[in-house]
């Protein structure tokens, strides 16, 4: 049982955790029941992981645990020490030169509002790691852990596969800008 | 929506763990995957004193396949059943069923022993583990213990591990080699709760007769239910499609689930007797293509 006693800190309390984070190695102080989201918005700023319902439902404080989709609202800040988190700060260091995913959610007008966007952004970044082909009808599935109150999907769907196809080429440029469902075998778009 | 305050314990053994439920008692809870219990932190439905997060114990997380069973460690990840072949080849119905287990964000945390634990009878993988036979294997301070499936639920939420006690791994029968198997479910969107669900896995002797059949039933009553009446129906008879059509209406007399906001009580007859016949169905087609090959 790992009980580090901190000048006198209750290690059920509290703990000191070391993480590795949008590849850096983070260390904090950490409140036992303080979620991963809340961690991370709030200690280390990233508030790109956005808090819809904080019980598990809408996925939109998706972020990647040594590289898997996890909800960060069910984990516990404490529960990380010593993995790998990446949220989708750490997709483009340089906010004038977006990731080949990020673009194609511009061009393919793949978010309103935004809110859902950055865990859309890191689950297609998963997805699509595999470089395989996908039909609509996969991607919509691959999607559904993830709530958008806007866009209806399609355009998201659009964006995955813009993005699939720029990720494929190796190239940021747009590709088939507003073509949408390049790929797909499914006849009945947005059905 | 943020926890309540409680004392953290993330012991490295199973030992320091059935040690601290015994210590803690029913003020413990045990953190497994965080799926459904992190959820129930939030919204106060549970205020334990103390959190038992378990996911430190390496020994939990094995998989192995013996003759004649593969024995999960309670926190194997359902991600890896749904993904790891030697649970397709082993146990095909148990890697099919997992698919349907929230998204896929949930399962990459959810585990095996958190699912049965936590004993919901809407879940995918207690279904499985009461139609599989599946036996579970619980941790005391007396030692091990080992439970059947169908003993192991014991009402709404419920199991039979005693307060001191800790889940510690499951084994589900290898599946034969010329068995069917089939699995549907209905819920209202992808990754919802089931409204209700059927698991079947069968034989069929030379003759086409149907020489072995289990059938589970989620979401229709208070625990994970056999279809007894209509496996006992179906047991030696020729799965035509009518046969199966008419046993499958005799499950309606389980379904105990009043009117919810989901579905009423007759609608989930419906869907009770609905799902049972194309769970069976498809096992049947799967056992007449297996023995064909
Ligand atoms: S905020 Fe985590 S799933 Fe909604
Ligand atoms: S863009 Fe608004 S929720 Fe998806």
């Amino acid at each position: 049982m790992t009980i580090q006693t901190q000048g006198g800190v209750d290690p059920t309390l509290q703990r000191t955790i070391t993480a590795r984070v949008n590849g850096r190695d983070v260390s904090g102080v950490v409140d036992t029941r303080t979620t991963l989201a809340d961690w991370l918005r709030d200690e280390l700023d990233l508030v790109s992981v956005h808090l819809g319902c904080e019980h598990g439902v809408c996925g939109c404080c998706t972020i990647l645990l040594d590289g898997q989709s996890v909800r960060a609202c069910l984990m516990l800040a404490a529960q990380v020490n010593g993995r790998d988190v990446e949220t989708v700060e750490s997709l483009s260091s340089d906010q004038t030169k977006l990731h080949p995913i990020q673009e194609a959610f511009q061009e393919e007008h793949g978010l309103q509002c935004g809110f859902c966007t950055p865990a859309m952004v890191l689950r297609t970044k998963e997805i699509l790691a595999d470089g395989r082909e996908r039909t609509d009808e996969e991607v919509r599935q691959d999607i559904s852990g993830i709530l958008c109150r806007c866009t209806g999907y399609q355009n998201i769907i659009n964006s995955v596969q813009c993005a699939a196809r720029k990720l494929r080429a190796g190239s940021p440029a747009p590709i088939a800008a507003g073509t949408g469902t390049g790929g797909s075998s499914d006849q009945n778009p947005g059905a | 929506m943020k926890p309540p305050r409680f004392a953290y314990y993330d012991p490295d053994t199973v030992a320091e763990a059935v040690e601290l439920k015994a210590r803690f008692e029913t003020d413990a809870v045990v953190l497994a995957g965080g799926q459904s219990l992190v959820p129930m932190l939030a919204t106060r439905l549970a205020k334990p004193d103390a959190l038992l997060d378990i996911n430190r114990i390496s020994s939990l997380q094995q998989l192995e396949v013996g003759p004649t069973h593969v024995e999960f460690g309670a926190l194997v990840r359902q991600y890896q059943l749904e993904t790891d072949p030697l649970v397709a080849r082993n146990v095909p119905l148990l890697a099919a069923v997992t698919h349907y287990i929230g998204h896929v964000e949930n399962r990459h945390r959810g585990t095996v022993g958190g699912s049965l634990a936590h004993a919901d009878s809407a879940a995918e993988l207690p279904t499985a583990a009461v139609t599989l036979d599946a036996e579970m294997v619980i941790e005391g301070p007396a030692g091990r213990r080992v439970e059947a499936a169908r003993d192991f639920f014991a009402g709404w939420m419920t199991s039979t591990i005693a307060p001191d006690e800790l889940l510690v791994a499951v084994r589900f029968p290898i599946t034969p080699a010329d068995a069917g198997w089939g699995f549907v479910e209905v819920a209202r969107r992808e990754g919802d709760f089931a409204l209700a669900a059927a698991a079947a896995q069968l034989r069929l002797d030379e003759a086409g007769r149907v020489s072995e059949i289990a059938i589970g039933l989620a979401s229709i009553s208070d625990r994970p239910l056999r279809a007894t009446e209509v496996e006992a129906q179906l047991l030696g008879q020729l799965p035509t499609a009518d046969a199966v059509a008419v046993a499958a209406r005799a499950i309606e007399e389980q379904v105990t689930a009043s009117d919810d906001m989901h579905a009423t009580h007759s609608y989930r007859r419906h869907l009770a007797a609905t799902v049972t016949q194309r769970a069976v169905l498809e096992a049947v087609g799967r056992a007449q293509e297996g023995n064909r090959s």
